[in-house]
């Protein structure tokens, strides 16, 4: 966070995040820039139509005792005609102003999720979900905040510059007045930038941070409801809610000081110029018309100046967040695809892992994993909690990338397949099951073109999600909710599971991916996928026996290494590790009724 | 969606559209009056020192006439002075002015202080009470809102609230003030050309209810789409590894597209309403000026007032003009300011259907704990029944198996057991204690229920662990560790028990998740532990380690373990097998398996798969 001697080059980086703006959307800036010149000038126009018509029809008219009606209607048309151009400079400045910001948003929310959907999975793990959020979110807004009000700051340049002449051409001396009244305006405004930009993006920052703390707590609801620890947490919030207040009135003092004296500095230069202004009508300098239009100017000026203040005032966030979004747009992530593809051979493929290395922020994980799975046999992949078996299966279908060594189908090494071209031959079935808010038909075909209807069910079928997709109110396609919450844990399971089956993958590789599955369930998929008409190499990553019992080899993982491998009988004879977790069960039991035998024996 | 779920056997499976519990309320049917005051009850901050802010406030409102009236009272009675122009009046006059300009600058600040102390101090006690609120809520209320949305409540919510208050709400007082102050000016001066500007103006005015009502659907759907555009973006965020692994990134960056699309839509065609909304009182300004420029002249040339009369009068105009401006903006940010506390008194005022009986609660004493379901029955609320009257008791230090198919009740029956929900009909009693009698602190101290996906803090492992017991030392918690048999494993991690464990846990693998889960049940020690599929994830070997440390076995702790794996029941005291939502079987495993029922196919198929192979 950048935070103190940042005056200057805020205000040089926040004019060429300007400068981006305008160079994005030339067009639609030249016509909110013409709306605002147009109302400047129109504002300007009115103080001097009143002006005229005062001098010119109602001085006269009061003297004279007497009025063309000519002359009154023209005057009512010109006044009339001004304001239904400051009107259209209104609706022009506003409505362009804002088609602008949207469409740079818009803009730069593609972009940026477009990087998201690009950048490898290992820059993901280091950007947590509620920052990418709020890069696309809250800090593309925040970068096009200044640009609303900068067509009227333009604007109000050339007001400015009009009304300087025409105060220069009414009365100099009065003039003289105005252009010390505006340096101050924007010196306040200067200074007011200085002294609340910090405070506002300790702010902007704490606010962050209390969202965080809700989203968390909220997230972790049920620990909190089951631990009982609900009042720690509201004091967690509390506490974070009251720096944010305590950072808001440091604001607040500082907007309450610069609100009152940006209203009584133009205030103060109207009564100048009245006070110097009669001395002058004494002196016959200047005539009561003149005195009236120079007043009139410095009112109608006074408001719309501000608008200086609000892009001054926006740039020190608009700067912060064109870094934050700069990071995301300017990340490059070592992820190349090759230009190879596949034979285009149909039937299963063939799967070698040779001698990986993976390293998980900056501690390597995998020590020269080496394997290989030849065409349509079952790989089962076993290891205790946190061997390395899901960063395995992450390597078989280049989620990522391993520091050294290849992963291999059919001899070609993945990084060298066209993008698209490991998907479209290998699918990973997640432990952790996700499903888009999407129907059910959207959830398995995932958009694929050419999927037939009889082929979803056919996965489905597989998958031992059919029966429960035919209950559903509208089949295939009701809508699963957002991250599928209408669904139980196990239906959800099935309909990943169906997802990966209905493309017919030449390679399946199933990470834990039927734990919240009834046993019973499970041993109908496991059945199906053996007997299954369109073979499939599959790996296979479980704990559960019935599981294994599919696999024709076992590769045994400890601590990122390959143990062992072979078939289950012969790891189980000749690896201890591997016979500790398969037998675990067997041996609690045995143990318990050994020791309920030695209580029935001992009492 | 009408078709009943299986909702039971899964923790976070959400039943949103019809088994809902008691919804978390909109606020939508209170009043803007109602919601006001129901607002301000709810910060008593806000009425702090209010008649002095009030009176500050009048000040500042008054501060702005005065510059009109002295340029009146400059020209009139001044420079067009009868007898010549009078230097001395116009002097002080001005100096006059001045003084009042100054003094109307410093009650300007003073109230915008009092004001962002008042409403900020305010603003913080509403969310901390919304926060807590949610909290309090049951499982059922908080599952029929997305966490997302919960969280906007206490944030962007209250936000609008503190933008309306601070800028908008002041302005809106000094606006109405302005309108009138200015009215009764504008009458002293002349009642034909006061007549004539409200009636230039009450078209205007009339419209702008019509408007409001534009611009707040538009700005209503504005929100919905930014909703749908984070929900849009979070999808491909959170499901990267899915859209990478399935290459589906093309269509996924469509349904993004089409998200950022219709909110781009939706925020220009809000900007539209307000632009031309906006420009309408420009219009009617320069209507009403050129009226009273005619009719003056013709009232001035008749005699009936005179020159400084009516070049007032035309200032008073622009100070008129300025406020109805500024109101139709204060307006639009009115819609979005009592939207929000709508939706915060909202949440505050949805009713907690399993509430803290507080002080006046039972406190139960430690030890052993025994658990009695009398009669209980359970439904969803508008939705089916789904425990039907299972009566059961559990003994002290007992180790109990919950097995059943999906959908079966078992979930329902911790849920209970836990008191996350209570019964429809009958009773829950613990240690001969009715279970909604029990203060929360006793309760969640002496039972802990593991759910199945094993949420972590983003913080470290250290504290993740010691989470529901803060005060435990480092110490306890390696030694916590040791006894379950994971001090390896931990030793193994890149900064031991310092690890951070990312967002929700996430550097972790599902498996190490449910171990830190475990843990952290195992320190806060309690008397009844459930364990809800909360081994799934984990190895066999380590599973029985853990799970023998759990039960406490030296401890004498009763736990009653959900699961579906066979081996946990074989091992269990008791087993009690749910089948649609009823207590079909109880027994230990022999038994059960000789009875060859429901529990007998379960295990025979269990046995089978095992056998199939091994």
């Amino acid at each position: 966070m950048p935070e103190r001697g940042l005056d200057r080059s805020v205000l040089r980086r926040g004019f060429a995040v300007l400068g981006v703006a305008i160079r994005e959307e030339p067009r639609i800036f030249g016509i909110a820039l013409v709306g605002s010149v147009l109302f400047g000038a129109m504002t300007v126009g009115n103080a001097w139509v009143l002006g005229r018509v005062t001098e010119n029809l109602i001085t006269p008219s009061f003297a004279r005792g007497d009025v063309a009606a000519g002359a009154l209607w023209s005057a009512a048309a010109l006044i009339i005609s001004v304001s239904l151009l400051k009107a259209v400079g209104i609706v022009l400045r506003r409505l362009f102003g804002g088609i602008m910001v949207y469409r740079l948003e818009a803009t730069y929310r593609r972009r940026v999720t477009r990087q998201y959907l690009r950048l490898p999975l290992s820059w993901h793990h280091k950007h947590p979900t509620g920052q990418l959020l709020s890069n696309a979110n809250a800090d593309i807004e925040s970068v096009w905040f200044p640009i609303a009000p900068l067509p009227m700051a333009i604007g109000v340049v050339v007001m400015l510059v009009v009304a300087a002449v025409a105060l220069v051409l009414t009365d100099l001396v009065l003039s003289i007045v105005g252009f010390v009244v505006f340096p101050t305006i924007i010196g306040l405004n200067l200074l007011y930038q200085r002294y609340l930009s910090p405070l506002q993006t300790v702010a902007q920052q704490l606010r962050a941070e209390v969202s965080e703390v809700a989203h968390e707590s909220f997230d972790g609801g049920l620990v909190v409801k089951s631990l009982g620890r609900e009042a720690s947490e509201t004091a967690r919030f509390a506490a974070k809610a009251g720096e944010l207040r305590d950072a808001m009135v440091r604001v607040g003092r500082v907007r309450g000081l610069f609100d009152p004296a940006m209203e009584a500095v133009p205030v103060l230069g109207v009564l100048a110029v009245l006070m110097i202004g009669s001395i002058r009508i004494e002196s016959g300098a200047t005539s009561p018309a003149d005195l009236i239009q120079v007043a009139y100017l410095f009112t109608l000026l006074a408001f719309p100046i501000r608008a200086f203040g609000w892009v001054l005032g926006e740039m020190p966030r608009s700067v912060v967040g064109w870094d934050r979004v700069r990071n995301v747009l300017d990340a490059t992530g070592g992820f190349s695809y090759g230009a190879r593809r596949l034979p285009a051979a149909d039937g299963p493929s063939r799967l070698d892992v040779v001698d990986v290395r993976f390293s998980y922020e900056g501690a390597e994980v995998l020590h020269g994993v080496d394997f290989a799975v030849s065409a349509g046999t079952t790989v089962a992949l076993v290891g205790p909690t946190g061997s390395g078996k899901s960063t395995v299966a992450n390597l078989l279908v280049r989620l990522v990338d391993p520091d050294t060594g290849a992963v291999e189908l059919d001899r070609v090494d993945v990084r060298e397949l066209e993008p698209g071209g490991v998907a479209g031959a290998a699918a990973l079935v997640f432990q952790q099951t996700f499903l888009f808010d999407d129907t059910v038909r959207g959830n398995v075909t995932l958009g694929v073109e050419g999927v037939s209807d009889e082929d979803v069910w056919r996965a489905l079928r597989l998958a031992q999600a059919d029966g429960f997709v035919a209950a559903l109110g509208h089949g295939l396609d009701t809508q699963v909710g957002e991250r599928g919450t209408s669904l139980s844990g196990g239906q959800r399971q099935r309909l990943a599971l169906a997802r990966a089956l209905v493309r017919q993958p030449r390679l399946l590789v199933l990470d834990d991916a039927t734990s919240s599955v009834d046993p019973q369930v499970e041993s109908r998929i496991l059945a199906g996928l053996r007997d299954s008409t369109a073979p499939s190499t599959v790996v296979v990553i479980a704990y559960r026996r019935a599981t294994i019992a599919l696999a024709d080899e076992v590769v045994y993982v400890e601590h990122g290494r390959v143990v062992d491998r072979g078939t289950h009988d012969d790891v189980l004879g000749r690896t201890e590790g591997y016979r500790e977790l398969i037998t675990a069960y067997e041996r609690e039991q045995a143990d318990r009724l050994a020791l309920a035998e030695a209580e029935t024996s001992g009492g | 969606m009408t078709t009943p779920r299986t909702i039971d056997d899964d923790t976070d499976a959400t039943p949103r559209d019809t088994l809902d519990g008691t919804r978390v309320g909109k606020g939508s049917d209170i009043g803007a009056i109602a919601t006001i005051r129901r607002g301000l009850a709810l910060s008593p901050e806000f009425r702090t020192g209010l008649p002095l802010t009030l009176a500050l406030a009048v000040i500042s409102t008054l501060g702005r006439i005065v510059t009109p009236i002295a340029v009146q009272q400059v020209i009139d009675r001044g420079l067009s002075a009868p007898g010549g122009p009078d230097l001395g009046l116009v002097r002080q006059i001005v100096l006059l002015a001045i003084a009042a300009v100054l003094v109307t600058a410093l009650a300007g600040y003073l109230m915008n202080v009092r004001l962002f102390t008042v409403t900020e101090g305010g603003l913080a006690t509403l969310r901390t009470t919304a926060f807590r609120h949610v909290h309090d809520l049951s499982v059922l209320t908080q599952n029929t809102e997305r966490r997302g949305a919960l969280v906007s409540r206490v944030t962007s919510d209250v936000d609008t609230i503190s933008t309306f208050m601070q800028w908008a709400g002041l302005l809106l007082v000094i606006s109405v003030g302005q309108l009138v102050v200015s009215t009764v000016l504008m009458a002293f001066y002349s009642w034909q050309l006061t007549l004539l500007v409200w009636g230039c103006f009450l078209p205007l005015f009339l419209l702008l209810r019509h408007f409001q009502k534009l611009v707040a659907t538009a700005y209503t759907r504005v929100r919905e789409r930014v909703g749908e555009m984070l929900a849009a973006i979070s999808e491909a965020v959170v499901g990267a590894p899915v859209v990478r692994a399935y290459a589906v990134e093309d269509r996924t960056s469509e349904r993004i597209d089409t998200a950022i699309e219709a909110h781009r839509q939706s925020a220009t065609r809000a900007q539209k309403i307000v632009a031309l909304t906006f420009s309408s009182g420009e219009i009617v300004a320069g209507i009403a000026t050129a009226a009273v420029v005619v009719v003056g002249v013709l009232l001035g040339v008749g005699g009936d007032i005179t020159f400084g009369q009516l070049v007032a009068f035309l200032f008073l105009i622009t100070l008129f003009v300025g406020p109805v401006q500024v109101g139709t903006e204060v307006l639009n940010q009115a819609q979005n300011a009592v939207a929000g506390w709508r939706r915060v008194i909202g949440v505050i005022d949805t009713p907690a259907d399993v509430a803290d009986p507080g002080p006046d609660g039972i406190v139960l004493r430690r030890g052993p704990i025994d658990v009695r379901f009398e009669h209980v029955s359970f439904g969803y609320p508008n939705g089916p029944r789904v425990l039907h009257d299972v009566s059961v008791t559990v003994p002290p230090q007992s180790r109990i198996a919950v097995v059943g198919e999906t959908g079966s009740g078992k979930t329902t029956f911790a849920k209970l057991l836990t008191r996350l929900m209570d019964p429809s009909e009958g009773r829950v009693m613990v240690d001969g204690v009715d279970l909604r009698d029990v203060q929360f602190g006793s309760l969640r101290a002496r039972i802990v229920m593991v759910p199945q996906d094993g949420f972590l803090f983003d913080t470290t492992l250290l504290d993740n662990i010691r989470y529901g017991r803060p005060e435990s030392s480092e110490a306890d918690v390696s030694l916590a560790l040791t006894e379950l048999g994971l001090a390896a494993w931990v030793e193994g991690l890149p900064n031991g028990l310092s690890t951070p464990v990312g967002q929700r846990g996430e550097s972790l693998s599902a498996g190490e998740r449910q171990l830190v889960a475990l843990a952290r049940a195992y320190l806060a020690d309690p008397d009844l532990l459930v364990l809800d599929e909360a081994t799934s994830a984990i190895d066999p070997a380590t599973e029985v380690r853990v799970q023998r440390a759990l039960e406490g076995l030296t401890r004498g702790r009763t736990a009653l373990t959900i699961a579906h794996r066979m081996a946990t029941a074989e091992a269990a005291d008791e087993v009690l097998v749910f089948a649609a939502g009823r207590l079909v079987e109880r027994g230990v495993h022999a038994d059960l398996v000789a009875l060859g029922g429901g529990y007998a196919d379960m295990y025979a198929s269990w046995t089978a798969q095992r056998a199939s192979r091994a």
